[in-house]
């Protein structure tokens, strides 16, 4: 088509400026940037580390974590066979650790995951819908909000015998009310965005405004958010093993480990206190990091212009 | 190296220098702002000066460095950035060599601010009066008592109303107009020798930018202080200061003093902006002139350059220009030009090249393509309570008739809150209206049910004044162009891909852009890709909601010689939504101006902007700036005092009468739209209507 259009275009020289940097998708950049955050990348080393520690780990250091062994209580690191010590019960310290940071991780994981999914589902019905629907689902939010979770915690794992999923529920069911509030924010604002009214001028709907407006643009925030849920969720696990309402023995989490430690912070057994405390610390630290440099990756696009 | 430019004898007469010793200078000023990624060279040996009383224009698009200049020498660059080269002198001092606590009681005594946006720079949690007085309570020590008289005498003289009421009032009681002059009486207090305005008015309506620029000369003179006045807008310039500096990427490229300047502009860059501006063809006797577009965009501050800034983007560069540092001239007007502008070589004979043939003159017969008529939108305005009750009706549109016809642009004019962009809403649909009849080719659309209003999308489309807020930024441009046809279901994924081709074709955009995101554009580029969208489904009316409002002068050249291309291409019709005058004036074939919800004239657009009819029309043009500094004749300057009222609780009849100068009793019934072509709803209209029916000034017979 030879238009005087085209004409315009040459004449006026809008040679595009864009066209001298090569293209990069924005998923490449996101990553670059992430790269650039040294931190980052410190604390996705770190999550590394620890999971292969844990998961891997027992593979080839075996220990035995089922039968106590009274004839070898509260060994010191680099007794012969038990480099990190045994316990009040003589379990190999090590290998509980490893068997506890099993349990940290994966329910750290999955509550946190379990928490962002269903708040994010919530907050972004409770934001697109508006009016009356949004009202009431964040008066419950609020309402849940304002009990101490920690009293909450404590009750529920009192009435039910705790396991596993038993405590990924139990904090999926209170960790939500946060991304709950954020995607909510986040899908309130969209919804006003004048690329929505430009969808809807074209004769778009609400249906195609969510899926392809509303998740994609809110999608940051959640991921970013779910980061720092899993950090959260570690330190619920720790919380609740510390008051003794964990997974029971002979299984082990970082947290109950570390509520049994305190207890002989006088006898002088430091291997006892030390290690699960530094593990909780560093994969908490780790997600953080994460979380942090997954923020500034996704917020590039919009910062670069 | 440097290549000295024909000098022209020193104007200013040797004896009177030394008595008008500048008040500030700058000299070899140059400033960095440390990124991320790089340092940006905001300035870049910027040499100015600036004599007591004298009012300093700084004009220069977006990025040229004359928001940084004023920063520079109030040292409130942003963070990253510094001074790094340089000396601004005041009253002979080089604030850089002071001491800081001496620097700071210089720049909060002796020199005062004015920032553009009167909301974000006032504080909304504490009372005008305190804030005005901040200065004198920090740098004078003064009491409270006394700082509370001088803020309320202060307020008194920069003309604010009731001014012992408002000093206790807090800044979101107030309107905008009146924000800025609360702002202007907080940089005045100390009674500074120098005021820095940096685009004073830009957030302000027309008939307030006035009252605002009117009390700024009249405070210079009462004060007897100097203005450096900074502004991306010519005509504001032309018509306030005494001598101008044009600023191009970091470097000032040519002073003068104003009526030179604006008569005889000797740098190339000057010339092509001015010639960019509507008003330089519409002013002429041919309508639908093309307007000169400067070619690219400025360059990247942040890399090296060498010769002279604006050569890649020149018509007359040559290779030297690329290649020689070339630095100011001296005299009274100085410019850094090889090629400069002289009385032979003007530049018109290249402008009028590209010149289309004449206006096509629409049948008269054609059926409108878009017929509004008694269109009425209301808000409901709700009380802000708990309970929400509804506390009243917010009146945007009231009882609006117009008709488009095929490839006709009708233009609507008004000031902010006139319910112009309500109208256009309402005409693509994102609005229901609450009463009148929106006839799009020949159908109500109100009649239709969900799934046939949903295919009158493709008849009209919208574009936005900011493409980039109307795009999802997570969305490349092939899905951005692609979603009206995917919505529409129109055609399958090949044939889309080709009709998105043809439109980067149409819109003069080159096909590599289709893998890129809407934050690598360029203003100008994202308005030609909104346009693109805007024409995906073939429409045959497209409303432009301040389409070019967001662009630089010589951008909006480049955005309105490609609508009026394609609209002659493909016939299309425009509703032209805008508040700028002069670009509504270029644009279109006839002319709506709205007022508080209603359309007080209609009319073809020379006629509305050459012989008004309806009062307010005339204050609107009295009060838009013109870049001519001695406009030919006087003009008869209606001027309108006061604020626009509240569409909440609209006045009864005439809804302009309240600041009207010529209203009387009967403006208290409602005036119906009355006449031929060149209808007005006033009681006493300004003008008759010309008689000379059918007459060929390219209108709708």
């Amino acid at each position: 088509m030879t238009t005087p259009a085209e004409t315009t275009g040459m004449s006026e020289g809008t040679s595009p400026q864009p066209d001298e940097t090569p293209v990069r998708g924005l998923w490449r950049q996101g990553v670059e940037v992430f790269c650039e955050n040294r931190l980052a990348l410190v604390g996705l080393a770190m999550f590394v580390l620890l999971a292969a520690a844990c998961f891997l780990g027992p593979l080839f250091y075996q220990t035995d974590q089922v039968h106590t062994d009274l004839s070898a209580v509260h060994l010191p690191p680099g007794t012969d066979g038990h480099p990190l010590g045994t316990d009040g019960v003589g379990y190999d310290q090590l290998g509980r650790l490893m068997l506890g940071g099993q349990t940290s991780i994966i329910v750290g994981l999955a509550a946190g995951i379990l928490a962002t999914v269903v708040g994010t589902v919530w907050g972004a019905i409770a934001g697109f819908a508006g009016g009356w629907v949004d009202a009431a689902m964040m008066r419950l939010v609020d309402a849940m909000m304002s009990i101490p979770s920690l009293f909450l915690f404590m009750l529920l794992a009192a009435i039910v015998t705790p396991s596993v999923s038993m405590l990924i529920l139990i904090i999926g069911a209170f960790a939500w009310l946060g991304p709950a509030r954020l995607v909510r924010g986040e899908a309130l604002s969209l919804r006003s965005r004048e690329y929505i009214q430009a969808m809807r001028s074209m004769g778009g709907a609400g249906g195609r405004a969510v899926r392809r407006h509303i998740i994609p643009n809110a999608i940051g925030t959640v991921i970013v958010n779910a980061t720092f849920q899993i950090a959260d969720a570690i330190l619920y696990v720790a919380y609740l093993s510390f008051l003794g309402l964990g997974v029971p023995p002979p299984a082990a989490n970082w947290g109950g480990m570390l509520s049994d430690g305190l207890a002989d912070t006088f006898s002088g057994h430091w291997w006892l206190l030390y290690p699960p405390g530094i593990a909780i610390i560093l994969i908490v630290l780790a997600f953080n990091f994460i979380g942090d440099g997954l923020r500034d990756a996704f917020e590039v696009r919009l910062r670069r212009r | 190296m440097s290549a000295p430019i024909d000098t022209a004898p020193y104007d200013g007469a040797p004896g009177d220098s030394g008595e008008s010793r500048p008040l500030l200078q700058l000299r070899h000023l140059s400033t960095n702002i440390a990124l991320r990624r790089g340092t940006v060279h905001a300035l870049d040996d910027v040499n100015l000066e600036v004599r007591p009383g004298e009012t300093l224009g700084i004009v220069g698009e977006s990025g040229s460095g004359k928001t940084m200049t004023a920063l520079s020498v109030m040292g409130l660059l942003p963070s990253g950035g510094s001074v790094v080269g340089g000396q601004i002198l005041f009253e002979g001092r080089d604030l850089r060599s002071l001491p800081p606590d001496e620097v700071r009681r210089i720049r909060g005594v002796r020199m005062g601010m004015v920032f553009q946006d009167p909301l974000t720079s006032l504080n909304p949690t504490m009372r005008i009066g305190t804030q005005v007085a901040e200065p004198l309570r920090v740098h004078e020590g003064v009491g409270k008592a006394e700082a509370r008289a001088r803020a309320i005498e202060i307020l008194r003289r920069v003309g604010m109303p009731r001014a012992d009421k408002i000093v206790d009032d807090y800044p979101h009681q107030l309107s905008g107009g009146m924000r800025q002059r609360v702002v202007i009486a907080m940089a005045l207090i100390c009674s500074p020798r120098l005021l820095i305005a940096d685009e004073p008015t830009t957030a302000l309506d027309v008939t307030t930018q006035r009252q605002i620029l009117e009390l700024i000369d009249d405070l210079r003179e009462e004060f007897g202080m100097a203005v450096i006045l900074v502004t991306h807008d010519l005509g504001v310039i032309a018509g306030r200061a005494d001598r101008v500096a044009v600023m191009y990427a970091g470097r000032v490229v040519e002073t003068a003093p104003t009526a030179r300047l604006f008569r005889a502009p000797r740098h190339r860059y000057t010339e092509a902006l001015m010639e960019s501006l509507p008003e330089s063809v519409t002013g002429e006797t041919g309508a639908g002139k093309r307007l000169y577009s400067i070619p690219g965009l400025p360059p990247d501050l942040s890399r090296p350059l060498n010769g002279c800034r604006f050569a890649p983007r020149c018509r007359f560069a040559t290779p030297e220009c690329r290649t020689t540092e070339v630095t100011l001239s001296t005299g009274e007007h100085r410019y850094a030009c090889l090629h400069p502008v002289t009385a032979t070589t003007t530049a018109t004979a290249v402008r009028t090249v590209p010149a289309p043939p004449s206006t096509e003159a629409p049948e008269a017969a054609t059926e409108a393509i878009l017929s509004v008529r008694d269109l009425v939108k209301d808000y409901g305005a709700t009380t802000g309570g708990l309970l929400r009750r509804a506390s009243g009706q917010v009146s945007a549109v009231a009882g609006v008739s117009f008709e488009v016809h095929p490839g006709e642009t009708f233009g609507l004019v008004g000031e902010s809150g006139c319910g112009k962009s309500t109208v256009g809403r309402l005409v693509v649909g994102l609005e229901k209206p609450t009463a009148g009849q929106i006839v799009l080719d020949g159908t109500d659309i109100a009649t239709l049910n969900r799934r046939e209003r949903r295919r009158t999308h493709r008849q009209v489309q919208l574009m936005f004044q900011d493409s980039y807020a109307a795009m999802n930024p997570r969305m490349r441009v092939d899905a951005i162009l692609a979603e009206p046809l995917e919505i529409q279901q129109v055609g399958d994924t090949s044939a889309r891909r080709a009709r998105i081709t043809e439109l980067l074709d149409q819109v003069g955009l080159s096909r590599r852009v289709l893998e890129r995101y809407p934050h690598e554009f360029s203003g100008g580029q994202l308005q030609r890709l909104g346009l693109a969208r805007a024409l995906a489904l073939q429409p045959r009316l497209i409303v432009g909601d301040e389409p070019v409002s967001a662009l630089d002068v010589s951008i909006q050249a480049q955005v309105l010689n490609l609508m009026r291309d394609l609209q002659r291409e493909l016939g299309l019709a425009y509703v032209f939504i805008s508040h700028d005058l002069s670009v509504v004036d270029y644009m279109s074939d006839r002319i709506g101006v709205m007022y508080l919800g209603k359309l007080v004239e209609v009319g073809p657009a020379h006629d509305v902007v050459r012989a008004a009819r309806h009062p307010y029309t005339q204050a609107l043009i009295d009060a838009v700036p013109s870049v001519d500094p001695e406009p030919a004749a006087p003009r008869e300057n209606i001027t309108i005092r006061g604020e626009l009222p509240s569409a909440l609780n609209p006045p009864t009849g005439c809804r302009f009468r309240t600041r009207c100068p010529i209203a009387e009793q009967i403006c208290e019934t409602e005036p119906p739209l009355a006449g031929d072509r060149h209808q007005v709803a006033c009681h006493f209209p300004l003008r008759p209507e010309p008689r000379t029916a059918g007459a060929p000034t390219g209108g709708i017979g």
